[in-house]
């Protein structure tokens, strides 16, 4: 019994409402797949302040990198994907993995790691999962009508579906995604709803290049917490774009940016000094042992750009382009592939620069990149310097 | 407060007063923390409620929440005073349920104690014996 003196007695309550049939999908009436989904969406909801879940359209999943879920992921989506009821339910697509399977053999990677990638790439297979295994699906999908509701996982990604593609999105977790895609629903919470910044960015550097707005990007998403106005920008190519998601996406928790001046909103510059301060803390090399393009993966159009660059000219150091499969098979066939792969780069589909054991710190000590995103990860995670130089730069300083 | 998982739990309470991070800190197989610096440094969690303010670090610490459970080296249950949602999707995973309790309750509830956590329906309650 109790010593009643000494009882804490405290009641809780859940926010969000869920309707007959979600309480009895969450109450195991629909197997097990589901309750553990609906379980994740609630506990998910409750972290967010969702009153309620809303359906989705296309889970976008990440979570696939062998070299960031670990064995304890691995596990787990095996275990889930040979349950009753293990597929989903809208059109789910991958994130990269850590490899190209074509080109593997040629790195020195170890068999268990590999194994353990295909086994998770055979998880979401048996789900139904997309093996699309891009960062930038955006690019190689259709993208539905304005307003739809999506759930997508990568941040570059979630950020370019609200701001340029008029899709609504959370920054969503690898684990509320994948819930996403097997109940086809997701929580109603802030990024999902009408959204106004109370931060305008001022961007006031002339004649900006792609990595100028990355690190734009990656100001802009420290500056606020879930969307933010961005003033001074004419016009924006979409390498540049990219660059922009790419760097917000990294910073921090902002999921949307919208250009122009925000009403009301607190204005806050971007000039010469802010843009040093940013390159200070990511730059940390003088010179690269390796070039990497995309973070995010080259598109179609990136790569054509590429193509007619390295006209003539050869690379004197390694370089290697990430882009997706979809992308690399169209532009072998356009005939883009040909100039690069003269040149002497490796393109590798299936992976990126960010977490790609394929960059070994043992072996290299700093690597050239265009990417905010990149070298944040490269300087973070894989543990190399950084050295930050515009494509245009990296042309004309690494080929002759 | 709220609910964040579901389920009922009894157990002793194992507090820390500072945040945990999964991924980084906890073993996926045992359960310990090999943080040395941490209040909780190789203490068993198995059984126990898990008392501590909110995680930290990589959402992936998910992964290690559903690992320590596997091996029988969970909590049976967890309370913090903030929501994340690595423990959020973490609990959720691995099906322990997770409450987020007030300040004051926080600092009533000691280490040791007996506690009987319900929260199995929209309601929940947690008895604490000293």
């Amino acid at each position: 019994m109790y010593d009643r003196t000494n009882i804490i007695f405290v009641t809780v309550r859940r926010i969000v409402e869920l309707t007959r049939e979600e309480e009895s999908a969450l109450g195991g009436e629909y197997g097990e797949v589901q309750e553990t989904a609906y379980r994740i969406l609630v506990a998910t909801g409750e972290a967010t302040d969702a009153e309620r879940l809303v359906p989705i359209r296309w889970a976008h999943l990440s979570g696939v990198n062998y070299n960031t879920i670990g064995d304890a992921g691995e596990a787990f989506l095996s275990d889930l994907s040979k349950k009753d009821g293990a597929r989903v339910r809208v059109k789910t697509t991958l994130n990269p993995m850590g490899f190209d399977a074509d080109s593997v053999s040629d790195y020195d990677l170890g068999d268990d790691f590999v194994s353990k990638q295909m086994s998770i790439r055979d998880s979401y297979e048996k789900m139904g999962v997309i093996p699309s295994f891009s960062c930038i699906p955006y690019e190689i999908f259709d993208i539905p009508e304005s307003g739809t509701q999506v759930a997508f996982a990568e941040s570059n990604a979630a950020i370019h579906a609200n701001s340029v593609d008029g899709l609504r999105t959370n920054k969503e977790s690898a684990f509320s995604a994948l819930a996403s895609a097997l109940t086809g629903k997701s929580p109603y919470s802030a990024m999902r709803k009408d959204n106004t910044p109370d931060v305008t960015v001022r961007m006031m550097i002339d004649d900006p290049d792609e990595m100028a707005y990355g690190m734009l990007g990656f100001f802009a998403g420290r500056a606020a917490d879930s969307s933010v106005a961005i003033s001074g920008i004419p016009n924006m190519d979409t390498r540049s774009c990219k660059s922009l998601c790419g760097g917000m996406g990294t910073a921090g928790t902002c999921a949307k940016f919208e250009l122009g001046d925000a009403p009301g909103s607190e204005k806050v510059d971007f000039d010469k000094r802010e843009m040093q301060s940013v390159h200070d803390e990511l730059n940390t090399a003088e010179g690269g042992d390796l070039i990497t393009l995309g973070s995010p993966q080259l598109g179609l159009g990136e790569i054509r750009d590429l193509s007619m660059m390295l006209k003539g000219r050869s690379f004197v150091k390694d370089c290697m382009i990430f882009c997706p499969r979809a992308v690399v098979e169209q532009a072998r066939r356009l005939g883009h592939t040909r100039e690069i792969e003269r040149a002497g780069a490796k393109i590798l589909s299936d992976c990126c620069t960010c977490l790609t054991p394929l960059i070994d710190p043992g072996r290299i000590d700093a690597v050239t990149t265009n990417s905010i995103k990149g070298g944040y990860y490269l300087k973070n995670s894989t543990g190399v310097g950084v050295n930050l130089r515009p494509l245009s730069g990296i042309i004309e300083d690494y080929t002759k | 407060m709220r609910v964040i998982v579901k389920g009922r739990a009894q157990g002793t309470i194992l507090k820390s007063e500072e945040p945990i991070n999964f991924l980084g800190t906890v073993d996926k197989i045992t359960g310990r923390v090999r943080d040395r610096a941490h209040p909780l440094y190789q203490k068993p969690m198995a059984g126990s409620v898990l008392l501590f303010p909110y995680g930290i670090g990589s959402s992936v610490g998910a992964y290690t929440i559903y690992s320590i459970q596997s091996h029988g080296a969970a909590p049976v249950a967890m309370i913090c005073k903030r929501a994340d949602l690595t423990v959020a999707t973490g609990c959720a995973l691995a099906n322990i349920p997770l409450i987020l309790i007030g300040d004051d309750e926080f600092e009533r509830m000691r280490d040791g104690q007996r506690v009987a956590v319900d929260a199995e329906s929209g309601q929940a309650s947690v008895n604490v014996q000293s």
